[in-house]
């Protein structure tokens, strides 16, 4: 499926990034574990093991999970794989997401960032998979996303408990003088039963601290966990029932300022004879500030309340220079279809594509144009962090993504070391891939500087937040089929063009690399389908523009999951063959994807004789590592269209917690639904032009279908949960839609062609 | 100025114009109820003016008549409001930034509505947007604490 020669470019790709990062000095490096960062943190009578675990002398067990908790429920399963191995139970211990450090490396990032699909098993992709494990460790980049944070932490946690616990056992049977051999745990306590005493970890801990750490642990097997593989409560819960004050937003300090930005518009653009005089004379605005960064530009206004600050960003009058892309919709939308014009480079490239159609009887061919939109993120909690910039060194408070690219970016900000930064992660209103940008970070830490060495917390409005965006590119695709006499396809050509997320990523976080290669985000979710098609394309080409597109829940895959399983859904409609029984059929190599088919077939009972005016269609899609299948239901009523009910069928490898992966399903399942009902970012004058929620809205509580979750774990390998539920629910919406109203709707969102009750 | 929050006495220097959410959150320092939209289109901030439901970002401070409860001050003698038990053990919160908002909104219905019907649930909660898409949970949530509340709890 891939040439060497791109995977070669890839990988290189991600090897500058560890190089620009300055961490990357050769092989033996990765051998060398990262120093432990609790050392340096400990309290009287504290000890740690690794990064991972610390207990005090009253025995409070602190467990560090280091990946962004933003609802996904990391936290609580992070610390859950610790706990497991450690022999603790979770109501004894406290989790803490920890300082920044490169030993909190993230490699499962990386791992599947070659041109490989997920069940490619050949040697080369599996070489490439190990490679691209090291560069993980090599890049020590913290960071949350690609649904990774359980497959990167599935061995590394449970080892950190598990060697902890032995060290715990070596100082027990030093302090009662009796084998090692002869010790057992049990919540925190090693036991020694013949003579029935026994020792807290907190007694022991120091002592435990100083052993050797054993070079070996053996994991527990799956049968004997009694944590792991069973639904826990969440950590979190009580925090978030109770209106704790645990998000960026929520930081209050001694002395501390508030502020706002006002950024350009025009991405990019600088602003033109700014007129600040009536801004600075508002009530409450203590000082304004230009603001000048790789994000963009514009003001930070600072003040003695958030109100305030936001009165005084609206009393600024400015113009804004002429950004560089296309002014509005009509001119991007036409880039877009210049670069699906070109060639375009192809990822999957099965058969003789060409030659079949070629040959092919032009009533046996279909085609379809499709289109998504740019969409925004939204998290319920607009961006904003806190700041403190005194005596040369920044404390930065805030959500976020990654923490080393947080370091990383605010140091080069403002001209200071990296180890001149303190960043303290709290929880996230939501992330959905907004926080692994660095503006509301940097705009903060700049205005840290105006202040005298007061605290500041910077809050943009909703406005701000909507319209400064890192925003999933919009996409078009041109797509035909050749249909078989047994109405089977025999040939699918997929030709895809999109702004790179790659290219926008690299400029804002990586700014000192040009990207080089294809973009795989661009065909993410198309090329690699486990359907078998004797010729089968799929290739794309950028638009190349500053407009900054980035990571939004599952990325690619939630473009290219309306795009594929779309024209699919057209493929068995020309073929007069069943959605099912044609993926059944395409997918018979890969005996997870069928299992999953069949399954979400048998929940939604497919097939039944529905009620005039109700209908359901399916969409399937592999995405980080788990195979979802989705089938909805909706019904026409005098309102407009119903979603009834949705079933959803889940193939994750090893399910850790099975109440957690349902409700990161449904989740992900309704963002998928959300964009697809009614999201859509559009330009107007080089500037977005939705504000808020009147504008820019979500599904509502009187919109949500009834969901039924299955969870299946027949393959061998781990999948991500986060994002998979995304791809599958637009074109699952679509096709219910088509077998409803007989209306195929190839364009986002549907409530241009049909209305939603 | 004075307010009366979850019971105690306030005095602030404040802009009348100010929306009550950036008084409770930055001048009082409650910050409990969450600024979403400022055009009352989110719920996030949604708190109680003598048991009614309001939307804090859009009420201008100099304005209120009342007693205001945020969701820190619906529990009672230590205990968990009876709907804040039931989000606990449905499990209901993911990110959880919305979900004060969407307890304060749950305690208002089921105050006017003991045994509310599906449709009464998405009459009431219609306001409150959840990224997250808690909303089956949220539904059960309610009906639970309905139950509870049944049970005299």
């Amino acid at each position: 499926m891939a040439s060497v020669g791109k995977i070669a470019r890839r990988t290189f790709l991600v090897a500058a990034a560890a190089i620009a990062g300055g961490y990357a000095v050769g092989y033996y490096y990765y051998q060398k574990p990262y120093p432990n960062p609790l050392e340096d943190d400990l309290g009287e009578g504290e000890a740690t093991f690794n990064p991972f675990v610390k207990i005090a002398a009253d025995n409070t067990i602190t467990i560090i999970a280091p990946r962004a908790e933003m609802g996904q429920g990391v936290s609580t399963t992070l610390a859950t794989l610790v706990a497991e191995e450690l022999d603790v139970t979770l109501d004894q211990i406290k989790v803490e997401h920890g300082p920044v450090s490169f030993a909190y490396y993230n490699s499962g990032l990386v791992e599947e960032g070659g041109p490989f699909a997920f069940f490619d098993e050949s040697s080369t992709a599996q070489a490439v998979r190990s490679g691209f494990l090291v560069v993980g460790k090599l890049l020590g980049l913290q960071g949350t996303g690609g649904s990774s944070s359980m497959r990167d932490g599935y061995v590394k946690m449970r080892q950190a408990g598990a060697a902890a616990r032995l060290m715990l056992i070596a100082a027990a049977a030093q302090k009662l003088g009796v084998a090692a051999g002869e010790l057992e745990t049990l919540n925190g306590t090693v036991l020694h039963k013949a003579s029935a005493r026994s020792v807290t970890y907190g007694e022991v801990a120091v002592l435990a601290a100083t052993m050797a750490p054993p070079s070996e642990v053996k994991l527990k097997d799956k049968a004997d966990w009694t944590l792991l593989g069973k639904p826990q409560k969440r950590l979190d819960m009580f925090a978030k029932v109770t209106g704790a004050p645990i998000y960026g937003i929520d930081v209050r300090l001694p002395d501390m300022l508030y502020g706002t930005v006002r950024m350009s518009p025009r991405f990019g653009a600088k602003p033109v004879d700014p007129d600040l005089a009536k801004a600075e004379k508002m009530p409450g605005v203590v000082k304004i500030v230009p603001l000048a960064t790789g994000y963009g530009h514009g003001f930070g206004i600072i003040a003695d309340n958030t109100w305030a600050a936001f009165k005084g960003a609206e009393a600024i009058v400015t113009t804004w220079d002429a950004p560089d892309y296309p002014l509005d919709s009509a001119a991007i939308d036409a880039a877009l279809q210049q670069a699906l014009g070109q060639k375009g480079s192809a990822t999957r490239n099965d058969g003789d594509v060409d030659a079949a159609f070629a040959k092919a009887a032009p009533e046996k061919v279909i085609e379809g144009d499709y289109s998504v939109p740019f969409l925004a993120h939204t998290t319920m909690e607009p961006m904003n962090a806190t700041a403190q910039f005194k005596d040369g060194a920044l404390e930065i408070w805030c959500g976020n993504q990654s923490p080393t690219i947080l370091r990383q970016r605010c140091a080069s900000q403002l001209g200071i070391a990296q180890d001149k930064i303190t960043v303290h992660t709290t929880f996230l209103g939501g992330g959905f891939g907004r926080r692994i940008e660095m503006d509301y970070a940097i705009y903060a830490a700049q205005m840290a500087t105006e202040t005298g060495g007061r605290p500041i917390k910077v809050t943009w409005t909703r406005e701000e937040d909507t319209r400064h965006d890192a925003y999933r590119p919009a996409a078009v695709g041109k797509f035909r089929a050749q249909i078989g006499d047994d109405g089977m396809p025999v040939a699918l050509d997929m030709k895809l063009a999109s702004p790179s997320v790659t290219a926008g990523i690299m400029r804002r976080l990586f700014p000192a690399i040009s990207p080089v290669g294809p973009d795989k985000f661009i065909v993410d979710g198309a090329f690699d389908q486990p359907y078998t098609i004797a010729n089968y394309r799929v290739s794309a080409a950028e638009m190349p523009t500053t407009i900054p597109v980035g990571f939004w829940r599952s990325v690619g895959a939630s473009v290219n999951g309306f795009f594929h399983e779309g024209f699919m859904d057209e493929i068995a409609v020309a073929g007069k063959i069943d959605p099912i029984a044609l993926r059944k059929t395409l997918m018979a190599d890969h005996p997870a994807a069928v299992k999953v088919v069949e399954k979400v077939a048998e929940m939604a009972n497919w097939g039944e004789v529905l009620p005039k005016g109700k209908a359901k269609g399916m969409a399937f899609s592999l995405a980080f590592g788990s195979w979802v299948g989705e089938i909805v239901q909706v019904a026409d009523t005098p309102a407009g269209i119903r979603i009834e009910k949705m079933w959803i069928a889940a193939e994750v490898g090893t399910a850790l917690d099975a109440d957690i992966i349902k409700a990161q399903m449904i989740s992900a399942a309704i963002y998928g639904l959300s964009a697809a009902m009614g999201q859509e970012i559009t330009f107007a004058d080089g500037a977005v032009e939705q504000s808020n929620f009147h504008d820019y809205d979500a599904m509502r509580m009187f919109q949500c279908p009834t969901f039924e979750v299955a969870v299946l774990e027949n393959f061998d390998r781990m999948g991500g949960v986060g994002e998979a539920g995304t791809p599958p629910a637009a074109p699952a919406l679509a096709n219910a839609i088509f077998a409803l109203t007989g209306k195929r709707i190839r364009s986002l969102p549907l409530s241009k062609e049909v209305k939603f009750a | 100025m004075d307010l009366v929050v979850d019971g105690q006495n306030y005095v602030i220097d404040a802009d009348p114009e100010m929306p009550l959410l950036w008084a409770l959150r930055d001048l009082i320092g409650k910050t409990g109820p969450k600024f979403g939209c400022g055009i009352a289109a989110c719920g996030a901030c949604t708190v109680h003016i003598d048991g009614s439901p309001v939307r804090s970002c859009a009420l201008a401070v100099g304005d209120v008549v009342g007693g205001i409860t945020t969701i820190e001050g619906i529990g009672t003698g230590g205990k968990l409001h009876v709907v804040q038990q039931a989000w606990l053990d449905e499990q209901v919160a993911q990110c959880g930034y919305c979900q004060a908002g969407q307890i304060m909104t749950a305690v208002a219905l089921l105050d006017e509505v003991a045994d509310p019907t599906d449709d009464d649930i998405d009459n009431a909660m219609g306001g409150n947007l959840c990224r997250c898409g808690t909303y089956p949970k949220i539904r059960s949530a309610i009906k639970k604490a309905a139950a509870m509340k049944a049970a005299g709890n």
